[in-house]
């Protein structure tokens, strides 16, 4: 665990004691279970945002990813009568097509990725509401579903099972960023090109492998989200969660000039955005201050870590 | 003589390593083009950074405006009349020509807002363009001029501010023959006007041209000076070189061999219309110098696939092969350590181990998982055999010394099985003591029978370290010299492109 984790760690803990003692409801079962199901739906989806911001780019698009894809999901099971594993595919190959395409656009097309993924969130979004002529959409009478929605929303253990799938896919995705050769090279794109082009690596295939990764994540995300909200509103569904990624990204450690992050400070992030949502509601704190205090938090949390990055320079150049 | 512009008196700076000036002294008179000349790393930019406030002199004084200092700021440069016209062009190219020249100080509107008075810039600038000839206005966008018409815009910059020394850098390295009489035609109506020029360059026929009195540096040093009359190529390059620089060499262990690195008629994006040929054979190594902007690094990066070449043939070991990307030529055994270590060799804020590994992590993973006790190996070996100055292979490159960042380079490749590498520039930036073990690993690499081409700008180490030097003059290779016909002046005569 690096320095960021720890700090980020303690943050939680303290943020979390501090609400223990203001309501100590903020640590009862049903609190803890409810939040534990959000991390999972929110930390998914920000992991992919976190590979795309190592790269140096941005990830716009998530959020009408969803709307887009959760739409035609419903639309697949409830009204064309098509089995839920191939629904589920449908969801997930979507996913990675769609990364694939801002992969080719940021890398091939040379378009900056916040061009391309702020047009891609305006087209899915149009879209999917176009799709359903605006209209929200939810399963009817659907039949065949119960083991799709228990996977998606039930519990195993007595833990919430998107909190789970959030636990194997960030173990999964730890392995891929911290020990294999496409992490490392992430790694080195994201944190200088040239010299990795210099090194023979495929620099475009890099980078584009990110977005697929993200995309793919984003149709998993999809699934989760559709199962905890039970219907689509295309207009709103998904709406600002490309933010609340990004938000956990940079909490997390993930710098936007790219090459610095990992997967348990893009977690960390996401948990301590949910405690501080919980927090405006446990505290009654009233809740159109939500996202004032997000961006509080966030803001305070880039200050301190500049504060410190600039005290560990001096220390070195003290030291020298 | 009436008090001069400009007296430097003694000018010294040290560099970890380098002795950057040493004891330099300079005079210019008013209306006076004083010629600047001596070999990349004589210490001519140093010396104008000094004059220029950007570089702050250990020792030696400054008389300029009838004051006498003893370091300059940059403002007070600037207050002083001291304008730079600089190699490469420091411009806003999104703005219009008026614009670049009043950059910080615009004409602004009467009124509250203070706007920029855009018409009121223009009328200024106007006049200023029109006395150096220029064939545009001050509305041109600056994006749309050439070279020469930008540098015009950079001498009406240095006139708006009533500069009274014009550093003019390198100004033709850019231009075609007509824009060079141009320039120079421009310089002599600033003499005229009362300006003192300095004007630095490599092409020797310019400064017979245009410069009152000619000035030498070598080494830091001053290494003469020419009046007037005395002002021709064969003076001046006498005073360019002059020192035996046959005793560094050690020479290799067997005669080369066949195959190696071999171009055939590379053309490079940087020179569409010339083609270079050279042939680095195993076991030697080959120098390859010229002037900076030659073409000698748009052909390392041809030959390594970062900017794959526009036509011609690359063999290896007498085999054409297809270069297309940094990857092919890897694949090969073409390696490549870059100019630029910082920016193109390293990634800083990885470990030693890290870097050695990064182009050859296959080797080191397994079903694409990297194996950190394998990466850690092959990084220690490195370390280890080639003395770098660190505890533990897991050292962050950014903490290295110049010399042992350039080691990490180098070790990438050693770690693999090299037939051909190119080091450009080798030893820029590297302190005296790391550079002869460079040297060495060079020497040991060509023993092993491995083509070592050597680009460099250091003529030291141009005749020092090569077995041959081919040499490069606008785009194509000007000649070939064997160790027997190796010395500045040969080398120097080529790279200037001068006749034989």
């Amino acid at each position: 665990m690096g320095k960021k984790e720890l700090g980020l760690l303690v943050l939680v803990l303290v943020i979390g004691a501090i609400t223990t003692a203001l309501n100590p409801r903020f640590l009862s079962a049903v609190n803890l279970l409810n939040m534990a199901n959000l991390i999972g739906l929110f930390g998914v989806f920000s992991i992919g945002q976190g590979l795309v911001i190592i790269t140096g780019g941005i990830d716009l698009a998530v959020g009408s990813i969803f709307a887009l894809l959760g739409v035609v999901f419903i639309d697949l099971l409830a009204n064309h009568d098509v089995a839920w594993p191939l629904a589920l595919l449908f969801v997930l190959v979507g996913g990675l097509l769609i990364g694939a395409l801002h992969g080719l656009l940021v890398t091939r097309a040379k378009l900056q990725p916040f061009v391309v993924t702020l047009c891609g969130l305006l087209i899915y979004r149009g879209a999917a509401r176009y799709y359903t002529g605006d209209a929200t959409i939810g399963f009817g009478y659907a039949e065949g579903l119960e083991s799709l929605t228990w996977l998606a929303s039930g519990r195993s253990f007595g833990v919430p099972n998107p909190f789970l799938i959030l636990v194997v896919v960030s173990a999964v995705m730890a392995v891929v960023l911290h020990r294999s050769v496409f992490g490392r090279y992430l790694f080195a794109v994201g944190r200088n090109e040239e010299a990795a082009r210099y090194s023979g690596i495929r620099t475009g295939l890099v980078v584009a492998g990110a977005y697929i990764v993200s995309g793919g994540l984003a149709g998993l995300s999809t699934v989760l989200l559709v199962f905890y909200t039970n219907s689509v509103s295309p207009s709103a569904f998904g709406s600002f969660y490309e933010l609340y990624a990004i938000a956990a990204a940079v909490l997390g450690g993930c710098s936007l000039r790219g090459g610095e992050g990992s997967i348990l400070g893009i977690v960390l992030g996401t948990v301590l955005l949910q405690i501080l949502q919980n927090l405006v509601n446990i505290l009654g704190i009233p809740s159109s201050l939500n996202f004032a205090v997000m961006g509080g938090v966030i803001l305070l949390g880039a200050l301190a870590d500049q504060e410190l990055a600039r005290r560990a320079k001096v220390g070195v150049v003290a030291r020298a | 003589m009436a008090a001069p512009l400009l007296e430097l008196d003694g000018i010294s700076k040290s560099y970890p390593g380098v002795k950057a000036l040493d004891g330099v002294s300079l005079r210019l008179g008013r209306g006076e083009v004083l010629g600047l000349i001596g070999e990349n790393g004589a210490g001519k930019s140093t010396l104008m950074r000094v004059l220029g406030g950007v570089v702050r002199p250990d020792a030696g004084r400054i008389g300029l405006g009838g004051r006498d200092r003893a370091h300059l700021t940059v403002a007070e440069a600037q207050a002083e009349g001291v304008a730079f016209v600089h190699q490469e062009l420091s411009m806003f190219d999104n703005l219009d020509a008026a614009a670049n020249v009043l950059i910080g100080r615009e004409s602004l509107q009467a009124g509250p807002l203070r706007l920029v008075d855009r018409r009121a810039c223009r009328a200024r600038v106007a006049p200023l363009l029109q006395r150096l000839g220029a064939d545009f206005g001050p509305d041109a966008p600056v994006s749309r001029l050439s070279i020469a018409q930008r540098q015009l815009v950079e001498i009406a910059r240095a006139l708006s501010v009533d500069a009274r020394i014009i550093i003019l850098d390198e100004p033709t390295s850019s231009l075609t023959l007509s824009e060079t009489d141009r320039l120079l035609a421009i310089v002599a109506s600033l003499r005229n006007a009362g300006t003192g020029v300095i004007y630095i360059t490599h092409r020797l026929g310019e400064v017979v041209a245009c410069a009152d009195r000619v000035l030498c540096l070598r080494d830091g040093q001053v290494a003469g000076e020419l009046p007037r009359e005395g002002i021709e190529h064969a003076a001046m390059t006498r005073l360019m070189i002059g020192r035996d620089l046959q005793a560094l060499y050690s020479p290799p262990a067997a005669a080369p061999g066949d195959g190696g690195l071999q171009v055939q008629e590379l053309v490079t994006s940087a020179f569409p219309d010339r083609s270079a040929s050279l042939h680095a054979r195993p076991g030697e190594i080959l120098g390859l110098a010229g002037l900076v902007g030659s073409g000698r690094t748009s052909l390392a990066r041809a030959m390594f696939g970062i900017e794959p070449a526009v036509g011609g043939t690359i063999l290896l070991d007498g085999k054409p092969v297809q270069i297309g990307s940094a990857r092919d030529a890897i694949a090969r055994g073409l390696y490549l350590v870059p100019e630029d270590r910082k920016l193109s060799g390293l990634v800083l804020d990885m470990s030693i181990a890290q870097n050695v590994t990064l182009p050859a992590l296959a080797g080191h993973s397994r079903m694409g998982l990297i194996n950190p006790a394998s990466e850690m190996r092959a990084g220690e070996a490195q370390r280890a055999a080639l003395r770098i100055k660190a505890p533990h292979a897991s050292v962050h490159a950014v903490t290295l010394s110049g010399g042992n960042q350039q080691k990490v380079v180098l070790g990438r490749w050693l770690s693999l099985k090299p037939r051909a590498i190119v080091f450009d520039e080798p030893t820029r930036g590297v302190d005296v003591g790391a550079k002869g073990e460079i040297y060495a690993l060079m020497r040991g690499l060509a023993d092993r029978g491995v083509a070592v081409l050597m680009i460099s700008s250091d003529m030291e180490e141009v005749i020092g370290v090569s077995d041959r030097v081919a040499v490069m003059h606008e785009g194509r290779v000007a000649g070939i010299l064997g160790r027997e016909d190796l010395s500045e002046a040969s080398v120097l005569r080529l790279a200037i492109g001068a006749q034989a």
